[in-house]
Parts: structure tokens; C-alpha cells; sequence
């Protein structure tokens, strides 16, 4: 019930309203007998009509009509006239239904029951349409049956264009009506019809979506268009490769396991006890399809044919932004080796939308392979201690900030004249709310599409400061512009190899292994990790993370640092789950146990989201345990780690303490102290 | 008891493009594809359909608002978007979200004045939508974008506090779903003395927990 009036009744409107229950029950209880016994009787028929008409939320009375039509039907010998007549008092039912509430889901779909018999001419049921959407232009039943009449009756989505042309004419306000804009546009875009080119195109969408948005800047419904708009501006159909690890021209030095312990590590040092390392691929959007025949690798390295490439993300899914495989090296067998990866070899590298990887495109590195010396051994990390400034003339950064793909695309001109006009007129807009978000939004895009270093990271000063006025100009959404200002941050930070190297340090507990530090930095969100695959030591402490969302992708990252943030679960920690290098872990000092409220249970692979699970000897045993811890349990025993920092939570006790220690029976240090085995 | 249902039928409403017809009648709706999951999977026989399917067609009703509608084309609405959310995350889907983009919309809907969410844009705020905004924001990890504690002074101000109950929206005339939605929308804000419920299910998380760890 919406919409009635909180009011005391009196006798008078109590008694009325008895009368007419009373009515009610007994037509449905006549009707029902009618129903069951399927009675199809001109007068039947006619008593579902009266309850119809003062219900026609009687679902069931609009299924029996549609047993009664087809009763008739099956008594007249096909005669047309006869047919039409039955159809036609179906038609005027249901009018006259929707007459008393037109948003009865029953009577609409009366109808389409009785189009899809071949009856009413398309001119009358916009005509109908037409009186409806008067009435109420948002009401999406009726944009939803003129969808359906548009595809029964092959009417063309130029047409139905000019139609939404028509609404938002007469009034901008009609979220409905730019929705169905979208959805004809992008049909008509992908298609690449007569007149529907993206470069001439979108421009005059912005043209027509500025009329909506500066009119009433307070009216969302050209909100979401403009975005929309942005988006087709901005993303280049064909996937590209983002970034890699290593990356072209780059030199990595691989070790056996401990190789961290000898003489000084070069900032490319990469220790394995696997013998393996990892070649990372990361692409603008999510593909499909990467696989030792579209990715061919030419190198000496031996042992590396017929490689399984992974992609890291959900279980469920076959696409993803990265993808990973692993290449052997023998450290007993130290040399240096070049290696050629020539992604897009063959076809076959698609994005979720369909497009295909066109030009293959082709990176070198050198593999240094280095003599093991010492077993490894395991010396707690610290966070605090043994700390060193990075010396920025040791190394040439430029060779890990990947470099992007070029662009290849020829019409890039349009795109960025396109953001730069939207720049300017936003920029009038400057005191609304929307006026500041999209302005911030269109400089991000702007950055996005610069190439120029020396231009890069001058103007992210100013995206700052617009997300900063609108936490204050909009309070509500303070945690969303935070998010976004931590996200422009971030790409700032990594906008340059000079700003990027402010963050890095050398820990010399692992002899001088590069950690790259972010914390204290207000964080809410990560971001640019396609820019940092080569971290192997993130510090990210002191900050507000409420998620480990985006690390998925540091396939190389061993220690991590979480302590003094807002992680309310391990379920927010589900993406290191794919970060198999991980060995020492700190989440002390959050939120885990303090919410009932889990906002990542769905987010994690477990049985709630009805994932296989295997069970094991923990499982077997601990049964109760396993259901309270469950997602400690879950991403706990995935990892092999050998240093945990737990303390400082609502979760952290002796009965959590030694359920870890079941499910990380390799576990060396717990919260800083060193287990006996 | 619920081994002698006849969970076939359920199976056969299945329509070939994965979509779920509401009865032998056809109309097609993704609150359909939520129904069916979610019973199927309350039940353990979540292989009586084809889960990859019924995930095909609630993606192919995904709008570029990021917000899902009720058959492909049709507008983003909060019910359908919980219904869609839900579904996707009871069979592990949620990849197929584009967090930010529906964490944004979702985030819209609450009315600055009143602290109310709205199912629509340009649309009064209505206590129903404290669950279904509320639960897709959660499911999503995207919660943190609206004001909680204005939210729980809306469904508040909902209550009749001379009879009970809690309405649409302030002085208006309670009903029991309102009452439900409001209640439930103050559990998923964490309120004292509320018992902590799925946000995909609306039923408490013991119960939950309880049918879905159990091998």
C-alpha cells in the first residue's frame, strides 16, 4: 500500500469501507468457484470483469479470462469476425482496468497475451500508449509495452529516437525517456547505421543532455546520460594491454629462494623457491581468451612450452582485466636471457563486449639469472625499523613505470575535443554539485588521454580540491567524493617516476628489497596498480582501506601492511587470495569482528555464494569453527604465510588465535611472536 | 518435508534465453530469476536450473546506468536491482556488477532533505526502498556511500508511535510489508536490538549461515 494518508477513520467511512469487502468476497468467492469449475458462461465471463474492475490486482481473474478466450476460440471455427470481437472486448477489459491503476502488472500483461494472438493495429496502441504516457511519463510499464510493441510490430529505432526527441523536448525531466535514448543510441552506434557515427554523434548528445543538466542542475535525470556520454567518449572499443610485468626494456635478476640474503638486491630482484616467476598482462578492460597460442613467448629459458595462463579474478569468471602464468628459470644455471612476448600472436584475445585485440604487440626483457647461495632464512619483518631512502639516481625508474600501449586509434582528435568543450562549459557551472563532480570527472578523463609527461600531474591539484568542496557541498555522499579524491591521488602519486619515487624505501631486513610506502595518507581506496606490478613491499597502514579490492593484480607482493585501517572482515581481504607470493601479512588494529554487518560476504568465493568448497581435515574437525571464522577460514588457508599480525580486533582471542594456527600450520610469527613447532 | 516438493516444476519455467516465466502464462521478470535462485539455493538444488543462463539474461538486463530493470531495455528500479544483485551474488556473479557505476545510482536515491531513499529518480522516498537500495548497496560493498544515520531518523519518523507499525513515509498509513522493509532496513544500519539479517536473502544471517556451511 503507497501513497494513503495516515488518518483515524470514522464510522461512516469504516462502514462504506465494510460494504464494500463485503462485496468484494463475495464476487471473488463466485468467481472462484467459476474458475474451478471452469465455467466459461457469457455471465462467468462477466463477473470476472466486475471484479476486475474494481480489482484488477485479481491476478487470477486475468489468467481465467485467458482460459475463457481460449475456450471461445476453440468453439468458433476460425470466423474472423467472431475472433476479432472476442479480442476486442479483451482489449476494452483491460483499458478499462488500467483506467482505474494504470501500473496493474496483470492488466499489462493481459495485453500482450492478446497482441501476441496477432490482434490491434500498432497506431492504436500507441495511440493508448500515447494517453498513458500523458498521464505519467515515467510510469515503466507503459515504456515497457511500447518496447514490446516496437519489436512485435518491427518499427524502426530511428523512429522511436525521434520519439524520445519528442518527450525530452516537452520535458527534460524524463529519466525514462533518456534511458530509452540510451539504449536505442548505443544500439545504433554499434551498429554504425547511416548517421550514427560516434565522432559526429556524441558531440550532439552533449549538446542536447547540457539542456537537461544546466536548466535544473539539481534534476538527475540527465546525470546518468552525461556519464553514460563520457564513457562512450572515453573508452576505445578494442582492448589494449596497459601494462606488464616485467616490462619492456626492463632487466629482472632472478634468485633461488634466499636470495635476498646475500649481497646487495637490485631493485628487480625477484626470489623464487618455486623456480618460477610471474609475466603479468594487464589490459584496459576485462578479455577473454589469453593463452599460449594468442601469447607466444621466445626465449632460451627452458621449460616453458604449452604455459597455463590464469586470469585473476572470480572463480566463476573466464575474463579479467590480468592475466598470469608462470616462467621457469633453473638458478643453477645462471645467465642472462632474453625474452620476447608477442601478445595477440594469433586471434582469439576478446573483451567481455565482444572486440576483438587487433594489432599484435610485442615486448622484450632480460632474465638475470643468479647463483643461490644461502638456505633462506626466516627473520621477522618489521615496518618500523630498517628503513632507508631510496637512492633515486641508483636506478632508472622509467623501466618499470610501464609504459602504455600506443593508441593506435585514428580518431582520437574527436575525443579529446569533446572532453575539452565539456571542460569549459562545466566549468560555469561551478557552485552546483553536479557542476564540480562532472568537472572533476572530465579533467580525470582528460589525464587519462594525456601522454605528455611534463602536462601530466599539473592539473590533479585542481581534481583534488573540487572532491575536498564536495565533501562539504554535499555532506551525504562524503565517503563516495573521499573514494574518488584517494583515486586521483593515487594516480597522481604514479603520474611520475619523481612523484612515485618520494614513496619508495629500501628495507634492509630483506637486504634492501624496494617497499613502496603509502601510508598515513588518508586512503580509502586503491587504485593505479596497473602502474605498480613491480611492488614486492607495500606498506599501506594508517589509512581508512575498507578492502583489499584492486591488489589482486601485485602478483609479485610478499609483505603487506594493513594495520590501522577499516577492514571489517576477512571477507574484504578475498582478493590476496590470488596474490600467491604473500607470505607476511599485517591486519592488526581494525575493524574485523566489530559489524554485524559483512559488506563483502558476497564478494568472496565461499558457500554462500553456493562456490564449490573442498573439505579438509580443519573443516572435519572444527565443523562450529569453521562456520563462525568462515572467512578467515577461506582466505586464510589459500596463502602460505609465515608472518600474521591479527591483534588489536574485536576477532582476536585465544579461540581465534588457535583456529589460525590450524588453518596456517606454516606459520612462523604470530603477532610478533615467534611459534615453537 | 522439502524433498518431497516438486522443485522440477520450478525447473520447467526456465525459458530457453535463461529468463524465468512467472507461471504457464509467460511473462517474463527478473524478480522471477531472484525468486527461483533463491528458493533453489535455500534448498540446495541449485542444479535443478541452468545457472549459467539464468546469470546470461539477468546480465542482458543490465543498463548502462549500471542499474538493472525488470526484461532487457527496460529502466533501472531499485526492486529489480535487488532482485538482480541478489540473484548474481547467490551464484557467486557479482563480477558481472560494475560496482562504482550502480554504487552511484544507488547512492542518488537517498533525498537530502529527509535522509529517504527513492526507488527511481525524481521519485519520493519510500521506506521500502531501505531494503532494496539498502541491501544491492551492501551486497556491493558500496554502503559507506550514503548516510546511514540519516536513513535510520527516515524509517523512524515512518513509525505510527500512538498504534505501531511503520508507513511508506512519515504520516502516512502503516501496512505490514513497510513494516518488514523497515525493520529490516534498520538491522542492515546496524541498530540496536536488531537481529543481523543476509542482505540477500532478508532472513537472518544464523539461518543462513547455518543452511549454506552445512555440506
Amino acid at each position: 500500500m503507497h501513497g494513503r494518508p495516515r488518518k483515524a477513520s470514522n464510522p461512516e467511512e469504516e462502514a462504506a469501507s465494510a460494504a464494500k469487502a463485503v462485496k468484494l468476497r463475495s464476487l471473488q468467492s463466485q468467481f472462484m468457484k467459476n474458475h474451478h469449475d471452469k465455467i466459461y458462461t457469457e455471465e462467468a465471463i462477466e463477473l470476472s470483469m466486475k471484479l476486475l474492475e474494481i480489482n484488477p490486482e485479481a491476478y487470477t481473474a486475468w489468467n481465467y479470462r485467458k482460459l475463457a478466450v481460449e475456450d471461445s476460440l476453440s468453439r468458433i471455427e476460425s470466423d474472423p469476425n467472431l475472433v476479432n470481437s472476442i479480442l476486442d472486448e479483451e482489449l476494452r477489459v483491460v483499458e478499462s482496468a488500467l483506467r482505474q491503476n494504470f501500473k496493474s502488472y496483470g492488466a499489462w500483461h493481459h495485453r500482450k497475451w492478446v497482441l501476441s494472438k496477432g490482434h490491434s493495429s500498432i497506431e492504436n496502441e500507441l495511440k493508448l500508449l500515447d494517453k498513458f504516457q500523458r498521464l505519467d511519463s515515467r510510469n515503466f510499464h507503459a515504456w515497457n509495452y511500447r518496447r514490446f510493441v516496437v519489436e512485435l510490430t518491427n518499427r524502426s529505432e530511428q523512429d522511436e529516437l525521434h520519439y524520445t526527441d519528442d518527450m525530452i523536448n516537452n520535458n527534460f525531466s524524463n529519466y525514462s525517456a533518456w534511458h530509452n535514448r540510451s539504449v536505442l543510441l548505443s544500439s545504433l552506434l554499434a551498429q554504425n547505421a547511416d548517421g550514427f557515427m560516434p565522432n559526429e554523434r556524441i558531440p550532439d548528445e552533449y549538446d542536447l543532455v547540457h539542456s537537461a543538466i544546466f536548466t535544473d542542475p539539481d534534476d538527475q535525470s540527465g546525470w546518468f546520460y552525461h556519464l553514460w556520454l563520457l564513457d562512450q567518449t572515453l573508452n576505445v572499443e578494442t582492448p589494449l594491454l596497459t601494462s606488464s610485468w616485467p616490462s619492456h626494456g626492463s632487466t629482472i635478476n632472478l634468485s633461488g629462494a634466499g636470495c635476498l640474503n646475500g649481497s646487495s638486491s637490485k631493485f628487480t630482484t625477484f626470489c623464487s623457491e618455486s623456480g618460477s616467476f610471474p609475466l603479468i598482462l594487464y589490459f584496459d578492460q576485462a578479455v577473454g581468451g589469453v593463452s599460449s597460442s594468442t601469447v607466444t613467448i621466445d626465449s632460451e629459458l627452458k621449460g616453458n612450452e604449452d604455459l597455463v595462463w590464469e586470469p585473476i579474478s572470480y572463480k566463476n569468471s573466464q575474463v579479467s582485466c590480468v592475466w598470469v602464468t608462470h616462467l621457469k628459470y633453473v638458478s643453477s644455471d645462471p645467465c642472462e636471457y632474453k625474452v620476447k612476448i608477442r601478445v595477440g600472436n594469433s586471434p582469439g584475445i576478446v573483451s567481455s563486449r565482444g572486440h576483438n585485440f587487433r594489432a599484435p604487440y610485442e615486448f622484450v626483457f632480460t632474465a638475470h639469472v643468479h647463483d643461490t647461495v644461502k638456505d633462506s632464512q626466516e627473520g621477522i619483518v618489521s615496518w618500523t625499523d630498517g628503513f632507508d631512502i631510496w637512492d633515486a639516481k641508483s636506478m632508472d625508474l622509467n623501466s618499470l613505470i610501464t609504459l602504455d600501449q600506443l593508441q593506435a586509434e585514428i580518431d582520437f582528435k574527436w575525443r579529446q575535443e569533446a572532453i575539452d568543450s565539456e571542460v569549459e562549459c562545466f566549468g560555469i557551472l561551478s557552485d552546483s554539485k553536479i557542476g564540480n563532480l562532472t568537472l572533476a570527472r572530465l579533467l580525470m578523463a582528460r589525464e587519462a588521454m594525456l601522454s605528455d609527461d611534463a602536462v601530466k600531474g599539473v592539473r590533479y591539484e585542481e581534481i583534488l580540491q573540487l572532491y575536498n568542496d564536495l565533501m562539504a557541498l554535499d555532506s551525504s555522499h562524503y565517503q563516495y567524493y573521499k573514494d574518488e579524491h584517494s583515486v586521483a591521488f593515487l594516480h597522481k602519486v604514479t603520474s611520475s617516476s619523481e612523484s612515485l619515487s618520494r614513496h619508495l624505501f629500501r628495507y634492509r631486513g630483506m637486504n634492501n628489497l624496494v617497499c613502496l610506502r603509502l601510508n598515513n595518507l588518508s586512503l580509502s581506496r586503491i587504485a593505479s596498480v596497473e602502474k605498480l606490478l613491480f611492488v614486492q613491499m607495500l606498506d599501506l597502514s594508517h589509512n581508512e582501506l575498507r578492502s583489499t579490492e584492486g591488489l589482486e593484480a601485485m602478483q609479485l607482493l610478499s609483505c603487506l601492511n594493513l594495520s590501522h585501517n577499516k577492514i571489517r572482515s576477512f571477507s574484504a581481504l578475498d582478493s590476496l587470495r590470488h596474490v600467491k607470493q604473500l607470505k607476511v601479512l599485517d591486519v592488526s588494529d581494525n575493524h574485523i569482528g566489530k559489524h554485524s554487518v559483512d559488506t563483502t560476504r558476497y564478494l568472496c568465493s565461499s558457500p554462500l555464494s553456493n562456490s564449490e568448497w573442498s573439505q579438509d581435515d580443519v573443516g572435519r574437525q572444527n565443523p562450529g569453527l569453521v562456520t563462525k571464522y568462515w572467512d578467515a577460514y577461506f582466505v586464510l588457508r589459500d596463502l602460505k604465510l609465515k608472518q600474521l599480525d591479527i591483534a588489536g580486533n574485536e576477532i582476536s582471542g585465544n579461540e581465534f588465535s588457535s583456529f589460525v594456527l590450524q588453518v596456517v600450520p606454516k606459520l612462523v610469527w604470530l603477532d610478533g611472536q615467534k611459534l615453537g613447532n | 518435508m522439502f524433498f518431497y516438493m516438486q522443485i522440477l516444476d520450478i525447473a520447467g519455467l526456465q525459458n530457453e534465453d535463461g529468463s524465468f516465466s512467472g507461471d504457464i502464462w509467460g511473462k517474463v521478470d527478473t524478480r522471477f530469476s531472484y525468486i527461483v535462485i533463491c528458493c533453489l539455493s535455500i534448498l540446495k538444488c541449485l542444479d535443478k536450473i541452468n545457472v549459467k543462463k539464468a546469470v546470461d539474461y539477468i546480465v542482458s538486463c543490465k543498463n548502462l546506468d549500471g542499474g538493472f530493470g525488470c526484461t532487457p531495455g527496460a529502466e533501472s528500479h531499485a526492486g529489480q536491482i535487488f532482485c538482480c544483485v541478489g540473484a548474481l551474488a547467490i551464484t557467486g556473479n557479482l563480477h558481472h556488477v560494475d560496482k562504482d557505476l550502480l554504487g552511484w545510482w544507488l547512492c542518488e536515491r537517498q533525498d537530502y532533505e529527509s535522509g529517504g531513499l527513492n526507488g527511481r529518480s525524481e521519485k519520493l522516498p519510500d521506506v521500502c526502498y531501505s531494503l532494496w537500495v539498502l541491501s544491492s548497496l551492501i551486497m556491493i560493498d558500496r554502503v559507506h556511500w550514503i548516510e546511514k544515520a540519516k536513513l535510520v531518523k527516515f524509517i523512524l519518523d515512518c513509525q505510527d508511535m500512538d498504534n505501531g507499525g511503520i508507513s511508506d513515509r512519515p504520516n502516512y498509513a502503516v501496512d505490514i510489508f513497510h513494516t518488514y522493509f523497515g525493520v529490516a532496513g534498520l538491522s542492515l544500519l546496524e541498530y540496536p536490538g536488531a537481529k543481523t539479517i543476509d542482505p540477500a536473502y532478508a532472513l537472518p544471517v544464523h539461518v543462513t549461515n547455518r543452511i549454506l556451511f552445512t555440506k
